[in-house]
């Protein structure tokens, strides 16, 4: 297990170091102007200011100084300044990342919750009108982008039923339903399908046989045996689609005007804010390769077939 | 249907053919006249097919039959383990208890099930859950029968694992499936099996998946256990040679059918059906010339939806004629043979005067 | 008996058509019951092809994406309007006799802007997935045949791709590279490539060593022919499974894209952009993003189906 670990880790850091070169070719090497690429297109400066970033970028170096500097720069955290808002870009994103958390994870719980219902349901109950259903709806769900969803949502139960606010985050717990429920959809829909075809696999496996014939009932049958192998696809399935999250996320905050790290991205593209934009990616390429990392941990420590071996 | 002058022998009843097959003592789980029929989109699947088997106490006995010849279906029948929706029980009885398990409620199923008849199969690797440590899933079968605690439970799994072979069983019992070796996997199922005492032990082909050598200690430890507590075990297979050095009584089954059924050196020495003596042909032995050819039974076994009419082996059979493809015939007592031995063929009669296979007893 | 055209199974041999023991009792998996016979039956494309068809849904996805493809290619033909033509004197105009979807707020055809879009949807879509397949099948079969070293510093490119999500590295790289529809593609590509390996080389590794492949080998097929006649044809189920939802997910990704507005440009007939420049009439103009919504979700569902037919007709376990 110990050596699984730092075979993960060691993994990671290469996979950091490479994203941080690509990252680092697409800000340096392709652009003519680095630093406007990394202040902002539109953004004009005056020589002291340019001659200012052209030291701190240390621009008059070789390729790979400057590329050694840029990783010095990233793993300090220092991510510049903004340049609309005139403030380090941590501070801004600081503030920001209490709300993005708060909708991150309550998608993530709506998508385990949902999902692994409904799978369940579907499978256990299967070809009877509760597996239909679950199937159709889930199938149809895949097909609606997630802006789709938040905003027929919006549609429905802020501005026609006036159930539950249409924007922003003051409401507390209301305010949150409609952004969370969105995020989660898609993926819920997907965790959904994913654990009913991996119940259906796993109740028809040997070991479940087994199980019924030691006299077992049905429900532990189901809920101890069935669903501890079932439910391993599922949750490496969440740390691979949680990068669609980070994206999706950025789609609802806009939608919702949810004060978060991506209504800031989508704010910083629209003003050629790159700064902003920079320091999200960045953030958010990390907190990805460490959610997987995650991920692939706890199912070593799921399967006991890949902790000891 | 005899043709040489002797009175015809009766046909047989069910009730009498499950009397007639116990052990002493009279049988411990009787199997009646049973029927399990699976209805799918190709057609029906009849897999039991009207058979009658029972064991009784301390008794080995043996279902001998190919892939498809419905034996493993109703060792599962006995354990309530067919899917009911494609399967439906056509007709018959199971008598266990002075009960008959099929119209047993699910409840009272589940308090046999490990406890009463126990099973074991085929792949020991597959049929362990590789996300429980072994302990663990024999002690559950202990702390779901009895009052027992965890403890306590998990004891009881470590000395099971000893008594059927596993060195160092406490640090084994901490283990996972994919850990053990074949043949100790398969102890494992078997001291599962065998934790609770049950009356009866089906076992289908329990030694199939493992090697040879593997598969004669496995043999043995099921029979010094089956001595040790008088278990009465069910061994299902497709391995003539196992049954011979391993059962008390032979049944043959053939596309869903009981052929034939006796005592096993009976078997051996005097088969009274066809299929049988083909089986018995087709072995390869130690004692024939080697410069002799095997002898297969022609032919494939049926389709199990479309079973030929009559008697299902008439197609492959060299001693039939019009009646056996006509009308199918009934287990009958077979005069001139062993106690109790039973055979469904027309022609039985020419099978018992076929140059004797195995040699004299 | 025996039938030629029977689906491919593998069972033991001599058993009729249904095998008895358990599969047909519901327990066991497909190596529990089948006896190996060490024979990877190689499916025709015509019996591939039944199968789709026998699945209702996977038709119905073909129908669909057939559509979607007619409208893109016949779209002069089909839009009543051009799509950029402004008409100032209608704007905002509900859907009526001569704006079957309404109008815009530059007075542009609703209808024919949702026709023009298809355009779009299906080239973004196809590029797409032809960039990462071109670069995911090379380097995913180089990885998954070759092995070794080959196969480490590809899985670990390929890893470094996977860590960004799809939408932030597509921004990325529309950031630096600037708007329009060759950035889109490009982007997305870039970022599809990595999955299309894995999953080819997943498939790979495990036909690699399969007995007609030895058997091959052993006759004395070189490398290049044994990757090309035998190993890929035999893999690329996974892929092209992927492939077809990976069409769905781009044309989500660049309607999502100029959503953001960080796609096309504005003016362009995209349903992302009409989606987003809907919006602003959000709640008494409604049919503005409605209808291109209806659009992407008709499209997508279309793809989506299709894919879940293609897989279930490439597998030989049958389910």
């Amino acid at each position: 297990m110990a050596r699984y670990v730092v075979r993960r880790l060691l993994q990671m850091v290469l996979v950091l170091f490479g994203a941080s070169l690509v990252l680092f070719v697409c800000l340096y090497v392709v652009p003519g102007d680095p630093i406007a690429t990394q202040q902002g297109p539109g953004h004009k400066l005056d020589e002291s200011t340019r001659r200012v970033l052209e030291r701190r970028y240390h621009l008059d170096e070789a390729l790979p100084q400057q590329y050694v500097h840029y990783v010095g720069r990233v793993a300090r955290g220092d991510m510049g300044e903004s340049f609309t808002f005139r403030r380090s870009v941590n501070d801004i994103l600081g503030e920001k990342l209490g709300n993005t958390l708060k909708l991150g994870l309550a998608a993530i719980a709506l998508e385990i919750f949902i999902g692994v219902v409904a799978g369940v349901i579907a499978a256990i109950f299967r070809y009877s009108f509760l597996d239909v259903l679950v199937t159709l709806s889930t199938t149809i769900a895949i097909g609606f982008p997630t802006f789709v969803i938040g905003l027929a949502l919006q549609q429905g139960f802020a501005i026609k039923w006036h159930l539950l606010p249409l924007q922003g985050t003051s409401g507390g717990l209301r305010s949150l339903l409609l952004p969370a429920l969105t995020l989660a959809s898609v993926d819920a829909a997907l965790v959904a399908r994913l654990m009913r075809g991996s119940m259906l696999e796993v109740l028809r496996a040997d070991y479940i046989r087994t199980a019924m014939a030691k006299g077992l009932s049905k429900r532990v049958v189901i809920f101890k045996h069935a669903l501890r192998n079932s439910i391993i696809p599922v949750l490496t399935y969440l740390g691979i689609t949680f990068g669609t999250l980070l994206g999706g996320a950025v789609i609802t905050e806009t939608i919702f005007n949810w004060d978060g790290v991506g209504l800031a991205l989508v704010g910083a593209i629209q003003v050629q804010d790159n700064p902003i934009v920079l320091g999200v990616v960045t953030y958010g390429v990390l907190v990805f390769v460490l959610v997987n990392l995650l991920v692939d941990l706890s199912y070593a420590v799921l399967d006991p077939r890949i902790r000891l071996s | 249907m005899t043709g040489n002058g002797e009175a015809p022998a009766p046909a047989a009843t069910a009730n009498d053919v499950a009397v007639d097959i116990a052990g002493a003592g009279g049988p411990l789980l009787a199997v009646e006249d049973l029927r399990v029929h699976f209805h799918t989109d190709a057609g029906v699947v009849k897999a039991v097919d009207g058979v009658s088997w029972s064991v009784g106490r301390g008794e080995t006995l043996g279902i001998v039959g190919e892939s498809g010849s419905g034996k493993s279906v109703s060792a599962l029948a006995v354990m309530g383990l067919v899917p009911v929706p494609p399967g439906k029980f056509e007709s018959g009885r199971i008598l266990f208890g002075g009960r008959d398990l099929l119209t047993t409620g699910e409840k009272e199923l589940r308090a046999i099930r490990g406890k009463e008849i126990s099973m074991i199969f085929q792949d020991p690797l597959t049929s362990l859950n590789p996300v429980f440590k072994v302990g663990h899933q024999i002690a559950e079968v202990i702390q779901a029968h009895e009052k027992v605690g965890r403890v306590a439970a998990r004891k009881r799994a470590v000395d099971l694992l000893a008594e059927v072979g596993i060195p160092n069983p406490r640090q084994r019992a901490q283990e996972y499936p994919h850990q053990f070796s074949g043949g100790m996997r398969q102890r494992a199922m078997i001291a599962m099996a065998l934790a609770l005492n049950p009356a009866v032990l089906l076992a289908d082909e329990p030694t199939t998946a493992l090697d040879v050598t593997v598969q004669a200690q496995i043999m043995d430890l099921l029979l010094r256990l089956r001595a040790e507590r008088g278990t009465a075990v069910v061994l299902i297979t497709h391995d003539l040679g196992l049954v011979a050095g391993h059962a008390d009584r032979v049944v043959v089954m053939y596309a869903g059918r009981v052929a034939e059924t006796a005592g096993v050196d009976d078997l051996y020495y005097r088969p009274r059906h066809a299929y049988t003596l083909g089986l018995l042909s087709s072995l390869a032995r130690l004692d024939r010339r080697r410069t002799d050819r095997l002898k297969p039974i022609v032919g494939q076994p049926p389709s199990m939806i479309r079973v030929p009419p009559g008697c299902a082996f008439n197609p492959r059979c060299p001693f039939a004629t019009d009646v056996c493809r006509q009308e199918r015939p009934e287990l009958a007592v077979q005069a001139g043979a062993g106690p109790r031995h039973l055979a469904a063929c027309h022609h039985s009669d020419q099978v018992a005067q076929a140059p004797s296979v195995v040699g004299v007893p | 008996m025996a039938d030629a055209a029977l689906p491919p199974t593998v069972g033991p041999p001599g058993v009729g058509e249904v095998t008895l023991e358990a599969g047909a009792t519901g327990f066991g998996s497909a190596e529990t019951q089948a006896s190996v016979l060490g024979i990877r039956v190689q499916t025709q494309f015509g019996d591939i092809w039944r199968r789709f068809l026998r699945n209702k849904l996977a038709v119905v996805g073909l129908v669909m994406v057939s559509i979607v493809f007619l409208t893109a290619v016949l779209a002069p033909l089909l839009a009543p309007h051009e799509p950029k033509a402004q008409d100032l004197s209608a704007t905002l105009g509900s859907p009526s006799a001569s704006h079957w979807l309404g109008t815009d707020d530059l007075g542009r055809d609703q209808l024919s802007r949702v026709i023009y879009g298809s355009r779009i949807a299906v080239t973004v879509g196809l590029a797409t997935i032809l960039l990462a397949l071109v670069i995911g099948i090379i380097l995913g079969s180089l990885s998954g045949y070759l092995g070794g070293a080959w196969d480490a510093v590809i899985m670990r490119v390929a890893d470094v791709f996977f860590a960004f999500p799809l939408l932030i590295g597509a921004i990325v790289i529309v950031l630096v590279v600037g708007r329009g529809l060759t950035p889109v593609i490009l982007a997305l590509g870039i970022f599809s490539w990595a999955t299309v390996a894995r999953l080819l080389r997943s498939s790979i590794l495990s036909v690699r060593e399969s007995e007609y492949v030895e058997a091959a080998r052993s006759l004395g097929a070189g490398k290049f022919r044994i990757v090309t006649r035998h190993v890929l044809p035999n893999s690329m189920a996974p892929v092209l499974v992927f492939a077809m939802v990976s069409v769905a997910t781009a044309i989500v990704a660049e309607a999502s894209l100029s959503y953001l507005g960080v796609g096309l440009p504005p003016d362009v007939p995209d349903w992302g952009n009409m989606i987003a420049s809907g919006q602003k009439f959000f709640g008494y103009k409604d049919f503005l993003w409605f209808f291109p919504s209806m659009a992407v979700v008709f499209t997508v569902l279309g793809f989506v189906f299709v894919g879940d037919g293609l897989r279930d007709a490439l597998d030989p376990r049958l389910r």
